[in-house]
């Protein structure tokens, strides 16, 4: 299904390729996948992501739906959020996933671990003041372990605490008693994951054939998930 | 006397030369009996002859049995000292060559610039050749060590098992297609490439090889291409590459094996049989699927087995250690006896059960199975390697200088072929491809060691004519690419520049993005709705979490997630750091030293009302150090008291003492915390217990003490008194300390005086006048250690006190 639709030869691919980065091939396959979440409109709203039922056991879900939200993340210096996305927006977002290629230089290299650190940080920095405060760190914590029941909060708050400390100690060196960290600012958030690899680990492998039969036995299994949570809704 | 013999090869290790030289000393002294003795029974010598390998072994067998002889036959005094060598000879030599091998290792690590230009396991074959040269000199026939059956069963399994146990799962699985390409793919070219041309050459006029076939060919192809996981390991360990490169030359040379065991058997039974149909083609596929996933089953079925033992094991924490490594054992050798891969089963085994058994066991055990692992792996690599060197020598050579040759430039070309074909396909599927320089190190890296050599030996000499020359120049491609590429891949990673590998510990916020990344790829595969491999380990931890933790971990702890399981463990490595460093003088290194809560702590957060919030927090605190107190007294009663075969510390406080280093850390943080609200001067948060256990321990401290206040209860903590039994028992020191603590601690208490006077004495130092602040942080630093002597150590600091006064 949908292999005629989506062949590149509709012109606007050749612009959003060139900006994002991705195959025709690969954009006609989003664009399937972007088309089923909004059924069929030309935006993608919050509830068409809350609805993906996979995502459902996810615990950063809100953090990762906001994310594609996020007027920062869509390289247009833009701040807030947005209600609903276009395609193209999404395309954007997802090229932040994008592997890096074979042979790099050290710049280019740096220039996309930055940007995906900042996509990173964003998710983090909630109220976009440039800094994670320790509010938003234990959000962050908390979320993860949002999983795991009873235990998970009070022991949130502890981890996040430590690994604030740690960052203090790190970017800041000696403090003074009366001193005061206000949080995390991007130079120290490059600094404390220097030792992980982004550029080689934040990525996804993106599909460059239709992978048919596959996407049938998903597209079906997705819709009737959605037709039940619709059914839910109406009712 | 088996226990005799046996006592005499333990303490041999502690008095080596002047072991050696009674040892010589023996010798010469039978040795001059052994002339008399030999003229009166020369059948008996003879007879003995047989059974020793060793010169000196005869001789002392041939004197104790003239002992014995001349004891029946002739009524002489009862010996008092009698020699008896054979009786002990197998475990004795196993001993000393343990000794040996050990002895060099501790050798080689006094002499730093050596192993920093050789590799060890150069100089550990070295070694071995050495030692076999010496058996040589000596007259003797050289015994044959590497044995196969000794290798595969005893040298090689503990290797593995440590391989398996601390493999890195993570990138293991993250890069397993591509070490599985070079395992199976790469391997299977390399036997038939090298195989081939080997008869190809062996077929030139004037080579005199052409009585080679082409099957043993192949044969020696299959055993001389799999990269060797002890070479590897070996050489790898020193020169500290980064993750990727490591796992997947290492990974590669614990896969291989199955290819290898199936090439090997399906070879060897058709260079007797001749033809090779298709059918044995696909036969020898299914064969390779059967041995390789049979051997993954074997082993996963007894890690599962480890871990479900584990699960009881809480009540003979001592035997723990010894489940694990009996059940890895069987794995191997279960597998071994269906001719699966052994390899496989022990790495399977050793990756399925950590985790579970980890959580399961105490602590004690698992640093226990730790040492064992790496102190037994280590024996092995370094026994492996010298006998290496020995069986080199002993061994009956037939060199042929085109075999030899053409076998050491064929696997290097092969190899690299290998490599870089293989890179080209796997490239096309990879995320993080592999450089040039990756892919120069993969192909380098592949060495070759005694698996291929034991592999060898255990040819059929009737079958094999070529055995002999097969073995020399399996022994020279092992020398050669243990020794130049060994000796030279260190300097290129450092010419070429190849990323190392870090050697920082994992901080606990790459551990938080770490997972933080899982979940989100996970979310955008998702959203971008196809299964990747993200989307699949997400669905397998949570099938993991749901039912199969639940299973083989004991307890509650089967809900905690990685994150806070990573955390407790930060935190306790914190505490011991914190105990071993004697106090809280500063905290660990993890948890940063300059920085303390109040430096991220928002101040908006309104300070609690201090009067109210200080008995709060007091009596909370008291509780904690009553508790402390409490369990360390019996702690120091049950360990006096009893010694148990069976348990290393009396069992219900080994679990507590960890509880109580976590308290002691919680309680250093509560008192950072507390320096915070308190912005009272005068008012410490500092419980009378604490005075008195520091002015105990530590006269310095009495300095520090501003006021106390009233409001404070106070706990007696009579360590003395005739109501806790146990203080009889107690060490002299400490129930003296106790007993001036207390008499302290009671003076004080009465009167309410000794408070005042150390007020008193405190504004004659002028200490009053520090800010409360700093006051408090001096102190924290202070009093810390000053409990922590108290409590933990009622030895060093009780003979300075004795003549000091405190109180005039």
């Amino acid at each position: 299904m949908g292999a005629l639709q989506s062949l590149p030869d509709e012109p606007e691919y050749r612009d959003l390729s060139e900006k994002t980065g991705f195959s025709f091939e690969q954009i006609g396959i989003l664009h399937k996948r972007f088309k089923q979440l909004s059924h069929n409109e030309d935006t993608l709203r919050r509830d068409d992501l809350n609805t993906i039922p996979d995502l459902s056991c996810n615990p950063i879900r809100t953090q990762i739906i906001e994310a594609f939200f996020d007027k920062r993340n869509f390289h247009q210096n833009g701040e807030g959020t947005v209600q609903e996305i276009s395609f193209e927006e999404f395309l954007v977002v997802m090229s932040h996933f994008r592997p890096p290629a074979l042979d790099m230089t050290e710049e280019q290299r740096e220039i996309i671990r930055r940007e995906k650190l900042r996509f990173l940080f964003n998710m983090h920095d909630t109220d976009n003041d440039g800094t994670i405060t320790l509010e938003e760190y234990r959000h962050v914590v908390e979320e993860l372990l949002s999983r795991s029941g009873a235990l998970g909060k009070e022991t949130a708050k502890g981890i996040a605490d430590a690994a604030m400390l740690e960052v203090a100690s790190i970017s800041m060196g000696h403090m003074e008693p009366d001193e005061f960290y206000e949080g995390i600012t991007f130079e120290h958030f490059l600094k404390i994951l220097k030792d992980i690899e982004i550029e080689t680990r934040m990525n996804i492998r993106f599909l460059n054939m239709d992978t048919t039969n596959l996407c049938k036995k998903i597209n079906s299994q997705q819709d009737h998930y959605l037709q039940v949570n619709g059914e839910q809704k109406i009712a | 006397r088996v226990l005799s013999g046996t006592g005499y090869g333990g303490i041999h290790p502690i008095f080596l030369e002047r072991g050696l030289l009674l040892l010589v000393m023996l010798i010469f002294l039978e040795g001059t009996a052994l002339t008399l003795g030999a003229a009166s029974s020369p059948d008996i010598s003879a007879q003995d002859n047989t059974g020793g390998h060793e010169h000196l072994d005869d001789h002392q067998g041939i004197a104790g049995s003239n002992d014995r002889t001349n004891y029946t036959y002739t009524k002489k005094a009862f010996p008092v000292l009698s020699l008896d060598y054979h009786h002990i000879q197998v475990p004795f030599e196993i001993s000393l060559w343990v000794l040996l091998a050990s002895l060099m290792k501790l050798g080689f690590h006094l002499i730093p610039r050596l192993s920093s230009i050789v590799p060890e396991s150069c100089l550990l074959i070295v070694v071995g050749l050495l030692v076999g040269g010496l058996i040589k000199l000596a007259g003797e026939e050289v015994p044959p060590v590497l044995d196969s059956n000794l290798f595969f069963l005893c040298l090689l399994p503990p290797i593995i098992l440590d391989a398996g146990y601390f493999l890195p799962i993570r990138p293991f699985m993250e890069n397993i297609g591509t070490i599985l390409m070079f395992a199976v793919v790469g391997t299977l070219w390399n036997a038939f490439f090298v195989g081939g041309l080997l008869y190809a050459v062996c077929q030139i006029e004037g080579t005199y090889l052409s009585q080679v076939e082409l099957l043993p060919c192949l044969l020696f192809g299959s055993i001389i291409s799999a990269v060797d996981p002890v070479a590897v390991l070996a050489v790898f360990e020193e020169i500290h590459i980064n993750e990727l490169l490591h796992i997947l030359v290492f990974g590669e040379s614990l896969l291989n094996d199955a290819v290898t065991v199936v090439l090997y058997h399906l070879f060897e039974e058709y260079s007797g049989a001749g033809e090779v149909t298709p059918m044995d083609v696909v036969l020898g596929v299914i064969c390779f699927l059967i041995v390789s996933l049979g051997g993954i089953a074997v082993g996963a079925i007894y890690g599962i087995l480890a871990a479900f033992t584990s699960r009881f094991t809480s009540h003979t924490r001592v035997i723990e250690p010894l489940f694990m490594f009996v059940y890895s054992y069987m794995a191997y050798l279960s597998a071994e006896m269906f001719h699966l891969s052994g390899i496989m089963a022990l790495i399977a085994c050793g990756a399925v059960m950590r985790p579970y058994v980890e959580a399961n066991i105490s602590h004690k055990s698992h640093t226990t199975v730790k040492y064992f692992l790496k102190m037994w792996s280590s024996v092995s690599e370094t026994l492996i390697f010298i006998f290496l060197g020995v069986a080199t020598v002993a061994g009956p050579h037939a060199w042929n200088w085109t075999f030899v040759s053409v076998t050491v430039i064929l696997c290097l070309v092969s190899r690299v072929i290998g490599v870089v074909g293989l890179t080209f396909i796997i490239n096309k599927f990879r995320i993080v491809k592999l450089t040039t320089k990756d892919q120069f190190i993969v192909a380098y890296g592949g060495l070759r060691g005694a698996i291929a050599f034991s592999l060898g030996y255990l040819l059929d000499k009737d079958l094999f004519p070529m055995r002999t020359m097969f073995l020399t120049a399996i022994i020279t491609e092992i020398f050669f690419t243990v020794f130049v590429q060994g000796m030279t891949i260190k300097p290129l990673v450092d010419l070429l520049a190849v990323k190392k590998k870090q050697e920082a510990k994992r901080s606990i916020n790459e551990e938080i993005h770490t997972q933080f990344l899982d979940h989100l790829l996970t979310g955008i595969e998702d959203i971008c709705g196809h299964y990747g491999h993200h989307h699949w380990k997400d669905k397998l931890n949570r099938f993991n979490k749901k039912y199969i933790k639940k299973c083989l971990i004991a307890g509650e702890r089967y809900k905690e997630p990685q994150l806070i399981a990573f955390y407790h463990k930060m935190e306790f490595k914190q505490a011991i750091e914190l105990v071993e460093s004697g106090g809280g003088v500063k905290l660990p290194s993890a948890v940063p030293s300059q920085v303390s809560m109040q430096n991220i702590q928002p101040k908006k957060l309104p300070p609690p009302v201090a009067e109210r919030a200080l008995p709060q927090f007091t009596k909370g605190r008291e509780e904690e150090i009553r508790k402390i107190l409490r369990s360390n007294l019996q702690k120091t009663r049950q360990r006096l008291r009893s010694y148990n075969r069976h348990t290393l510390v009396a069992d219900p406080f080994e679990d507590g003492w960890n509880d109580f280093l976590l308290k002691k850390q919680r309680l250093i943080e509560l008192e950072k915390k507390m320096s915070n609200y308190l912005t009272v001067p005068g008012a410490i948060p500092d419980s009378p217990t604490m005075c008195r256990a520091r002015l105990a321990s530590d006269p310095n401290a009495f300095y520090n003490i501003k006021a106390s206040s009233d409001g404070v209860p106070t706990i007696q903590v009579d360590l003395a008194s005739p109501q806790s039994p146990d203080s009889v028992n107690m060490l002299n020191e400490f129930s003296k300390e106790g007993a001036t603590g207390q008499s302290l601690g009671q003076r004080e208490g009465a009167t309410g005086l000794g408070q005042r006077e150390g007020a008193d004495r405190d504004e004659d130092q002028g200490l009053m006048m520090k800010p409360a602040g700093k006051g408090e942080k001096g102190e924290g630093g202070n009093k810390n250690p000053g409990l922590m002597r108290c409590l933990s150590d009622p030895g060093p600091s009780n003979e300075d006190e004795e003549d000091e006064p405190f109180l005039p």
